[in-house]
């Protein structure tokens, strides 16, 4: 029907009595009266609610989307959690009093577990108001699986997926000096990337230090670094170092990262930090500062984040807290351990200074055991805390091992982080698949590529690629500096010239690991023969700890487990006096040794108020 | 024994008489009170009694983040949500500085041409049902309904879509679904001629309606009548010609307009709007074949929205007349303020309570509903 053909009809007509009664002939016409057999819902209906509970980790990020706070997460006894990964037992409960099917839930659910489904029938039995207060799981409210409606879908989703990168050094630049590979956030893309995050607070709970990122996050979104800064001092005073050289464990249990990138916590952190001026760091570190002196005094074994945390949280505690180091420079393997272009030692120095701003006294050069006994210590101190970590490193102890050029990586990279010159060789082989491993390679591949202009490096491993121990993305930069990286492969050789040095490396193809019993018993394939030229064999197999300093009688006197030191839930010793911390007494990396270092901490607070109560 | 100063109490003339039509009732969309003052069956007074449907949306949206607010906005007006959204969309958008891509502004014009066939045709059934005529009431809802399934199927969500969002829309139409939206209009169309047989040229309908609750010109403009009510006292205003937004400037259509300013030159309007909501319908119909491509820009998290500090205005013209939002963000996560400035409040208000003056009772529930308003956005 075209426009012209509709009738007008002008306002002075009448109108008439016939009219109306033509449409008499619907009398005839089959009525369009809906039957009365339930009516399927739309494809995209919002109906009542289902959850995939395999697939929910109880982030409640629906609780904070829900408009009308229809939704309360609770707790599912049974249901798997696991901190690490980001798994709660807490899942969606939805109050359909209150809930009005908008499906932001949906929308925004990092998941994907939440969906409406295209039931939309309830009727209430119960005289209970809370009967219309429901816990959905996959087949509903009802136990019938209906169909789902509005689900997640590319379209609709508000989760935001990627990443705001930032500047980053290409491989054959970052290769050829020791500058740091990636340039950080600038302000604007820090704001970006805070705005993503969802505030689970899972990244709080994975953390070993349980490191306020939520809040510091929040706080970098509303563009206030310093309240960022003081989130971060509150649990961590190695704020420069974990910004840079953090496991990261949080961003492995972000709930963004479930179907997308996780956000960029630690470069938040980084970016929180070089935001802030130094001195302003320091006045922020020491605001929560106890001003009278508690008349108690503590010694530190070493100066590594254990120990260095430790002595910053008791100092604010107004302890007298003196710091033992056996080297010239605080910071413990984060110095003499980590390649400069992951860690400038600037900003390392920046961590420290904060810590001694506080009152930490660091007394370097002096090593415990020779130039000052356990006994003295325990004589003149209220507590001790031993945080030595691990320096020594280990040997594969294969044949010919003992040739000339065959190194221990963490002496190696010690050397380098101390000013030391040490041999570059033309060709290197490196045995291990971590993260030491990894920094031993590209350190060599940078000097190599400064002496000899370019890089030969092989590195052997014996885990295959998927369960080597380094991060997956050290993997990946090693390879992109000219690193070989070659997995599955057993040492079982150091080849060595008529002068004994070391001219390469004999490995097998590692056809198992373990024994069935889960032992550690290599298995090779014979036929499977490579030998790695090289005139640099780098042993990165791992470290233990120097216990010499202990003395005799006081090793003696501890309790040993499997040659560590054995430690209550406290870090307590059996020996009254004396806490242990960090890598010697639990896995390497920073984080963890922070978060000793509170413990620790606190433990002592606890132990120093208990015997001043009972004096 | 009667004392001195003794004097009866004062009471109306015997033959003024009080009657309150309300809460429910059917001269309205919602619970609404109007109380009468009349002499005989005339009406002298009339004072409009709303706040029935009051749930205070502009300070709860004060306290939501701005993506919560969505879930209000259809609130406002039950019968023609989809306005509602749109224009709250297009004030975030403007202070936001966002660009809606081309699809989905069709689609938004698709929505809010659909929403005003629904509304109308609801509109026309509720007032021939106040003249006493029930079957047209009945037709319009039915049919309605059809444009329901559309958006049901379009959005999941048969009256609060909550479809539209800043920057765009939530999801593309499905599969087919441009198809089922010609199919209805097409039937729509065939029921026109039907509509009129039934009510616009009955006799019945045409004598009730005519010369009741007239509004001139001037008076509509001294009231801020706008929408079908304005249009039917002659003046061809509409915002969709007037101050285009969306793609309405890319569309033919034509504005109706009536001079009686009556009940029943307000029911032309109307009958003349649904066809030319359906030829709108079509030529967005033929656009979404051609434009292909994104529904929506990029938004930030939601759950971390700051939407620049300012404040803006924005109309769109709903079934019922001009609709206006006036949003202040003071930079925040939240609106500052939000201010709904409907038709309804001035139709069903300042403009009800002058033209019952005068109108017989049995009148009083047609100026009603020919005027159109709509409760829960009075009370807001």
């Amino acid at each position: 029907m075209s426009d012209e053909k509709y009738e007008t009809i002008d306002h002075k007509d009448p109108g008439g009595i016939l009219a109306p009664l033509k449409n008499l002939q619907f009398f005839g016409r089959k009525p369009v009266t809906e039957p009365l057999e339930p009516r399927p819902a739309s494809a995209n209906y919002r109906g009542f609610h289902l959850n995939d509970w395999e697939a929910c980790v109880g982030c409640s990020t629906c609780q904070k989307v829900c408009d009308n706070a229809a939704i309360t997460m609770v707790e599912v006894p049974g249901l798997p959690e696991d901190p690490a990964k980001g798994i709660r037992n807490l899942r969606p409960a939805i109050d359909y009093g209150r809930c009005c099917w908008c499906a932001l839930c949906v929308d925004l659910c990092p998941t994907g577990s939440i969906s409406l489904s295209r039931e939309y029938v309830h009727t209430c039995t119960d005289p209970e108001l809370d009967s219309y207060f429901m816990l959905p799981d996959s087949n509903g409210i009802h136990g019938v699986a209906y169909d789902k409606g509005w689900a997640k879908h590319d379209e609709s989703d508000m989760v935001s997926h990627d990443r705001t990168r930032m500047a980053e050094m290409a491989p054959e630049a970052r290769v050829g000096s020791f500058a740091e590979i990636v340039a950080g956030y600038d302000a604007n893309q820090a704001i970006i990337e805070a705005s993503r995050c969802v505030q689970c607070g899972m990244c709080h709970d994975a953390c070993p230090t349980h490191m306020h990122a939520p809040e510091y996050i929040r706080a970098l979104w509303r563009g206030d670094a310093e309240e960022a800064v003081r989130e971060i001092y509150r649990t961590n005073p190695f704020a420069h170092t974990c910004g840079r050289v953090c496991t990261h464990r949080c961003e492995i249990a972000c709930s963004v990262g479930h179907r997308g990138e996780p956000i960029a916590i630690r470069w938040l952190k980084r970016y929180a930090m070089d935001a802030v001026s130094p001195e302003r760091v320091k006045q922020i570190a020491a605001e929560d500062k106890q001003t009278s002196p508690s008349g108690k005094k503590i010694a530190i074994i070493g100066a590594g984040p254990a120990g260095l945390t430790a002595a910053f949280d008791l100092a604010k505690a107004s302890h007298e807290v003196k710091v033992f180091e056996a080297m010239g420079a605080a910071g413990g393997m984060t110095r003499y351990g980590i390649p400069y272009y992951r860690l400038p030692a600037d900003k390392l120095d920046d961590d420290v200074a904060v810590i001694q701003s506080v009152g930490v006294d660091i007394q370097y050069n002096t090593r415990v055991g020779s130039d000052i006994s356990m006994d003295q210590l325990r004589d003149e101190y209220d507590a001790v805390v031993i945080a030595v970590g691990l320096w020594i490193g280990r040997s594969t102890r294969v044949k010919g091992s003992d040739a000339d050029g065959v190194y221990r990586a963490v002496n190696l990279l010690r050397q380098i982080a101390d000013g030391n010159r040490i041999p570059v060789p033309r060709r290197a082989v490196i045995i291990g698949g971590g993260n030491v491993a990894m920094d031993i390679s590209r350190t060599l591949a940078r000097l190599q590529k400064q002496k000899h202009g370019k890089v030969a490096i092989t590195l052997t491993a014996l885990e295959d690629l998927d369960h080597f121990l380094a991060d997956p993305e050290e993997i990946k930069e090693a390879g992109e500096e000219g690193v070989e990286i070659l997995d599955a492969r057993g040492p079982q050789e150091v080849l060595k010239d008529s002068r004994g040095r070391a001219t390469g490396l004999r490995t097998l193809k590692v056809s198992s690991i373990f024994d069935e019993k889960g032992r550690f018993a290599p298995k090779y394939d014979e036929t499977d023969e490579i030998v790695h030229e090289g005139d640099m064999i780098v042993e990165a197999i791992g470290q233990s700890a120097d216990v010499n300093l202990l003395g005799e009688a006081l090793t003696e006197e501890l309790e040993w487990v499997r040659g560590r030191l054995s430690v209550d839930d406290n870090l307590r010793t059996s020996v009254d006096w004396l806490w242990a911390a960090g890598d010697m007494v639990r896995g390497p990396d920073v984080v963890s040794a922070v978060a000793d270092g509170h413990k620790v901490a606190a433990s002592i607070n606890e132990h120093l108020s208990i015997r001043e109560k009972a004096a | 024994m009667r004392p001195e100063n003794y004097e009866a109490q004062r009471q109306p003339p015997s033959h003024e008489y009080e009657l309150n039509i309300g809460p429910n009732h059917p001269g309205i969309e919602g619970n609404y009170a109007f109380k009468l003052r009349l002499h005989g069956d005339r009406v002298i007074e009339g004072r409009a009694d709303a706040g029935y449907l009051h749930r205070g949306f502009e300070k709860l949206m004060e306290g939501r983040l701005w993506i919560q607010n969505l879930a209000i906005t259809p609130r406002i007006c039950v019968p023609d949500p989809v306005p509602m959204e749109v224009s709250y969309c297009l004030a975030v958008e403007d202070l936001c500085g966002l660009e809606v891509p081309k699809r989905a502004q069709y689609l938004r014009v698709l929505q809010l041409e659909l929403s005003r066939l629904a509304s109308h045709l609801f509109t026309f059934g509720g007032h021939a049902a106040t003249t006493g005529m029930y079957s047209p009431s009945f037709w319009g809802v039915a049919d309605r309904d059809l444009i329901l399934d559309l958006f049901e199927e379009l959005c999941g969500g048969r009256v609060y879509h909550i479809y539209n969002i800043p920057g765009g829309v939530r999801r593309d139409a499905p599969a087919g679904w441009i198809e089922r939206v010609s199919d209805t209009v097409d039937y729509l169309e065939t029921r026109l001629p039907d509509y009129d047989n039934l009510l616009f040229k009955n006799q019945v309908f045409v004598k009730r309606a005519r010369d009741i609750g007239i509004i001139s010109q001037e008076q509509a403009l001294d009231w801020a009548v706008t929408g079908p009510n304005l249009r039917a006292t002659g003046l061809a205003f509409d915002v969709r010609r007037d101050d285009p937004y969306l793609v309405y400037d890319e569309l033919d259509f034509d504005i109706p307009t009536e001079h009686a300013g009556d009940a029943w030159a307000r029911a032309l309007v109307r009958r003349k709007e649904l066809f030319e909501s359906i030829k709108i319908v079509r030529q967005v119909l033929a656009k979404l074949t051609d434009i292909h491509g994104p529904i929506r820009c990029p938004i930030p998290n939601p759950l971390a929205w700051n939407v620049p500090a300012g404040s803006t205005f924005t109309r769109v013209e709903s079934s019922k007349g001009e609709l206006s939002w006036y949003v202040v963000s003071n930079g925040g996560e939240r609106p500052y303020r939000t201010h709904v400035r409907g038709p309804s409040q001035m139709h069903a208000v300042q403009v009800l309570e002058r033209l019952a003056v005068g109108a017989r009772i049995e009148d009083v529930a047609q100026i009603m509903f020919s005027l159109d308003a709509c409760p829960p956005e009075v009370d807001r």
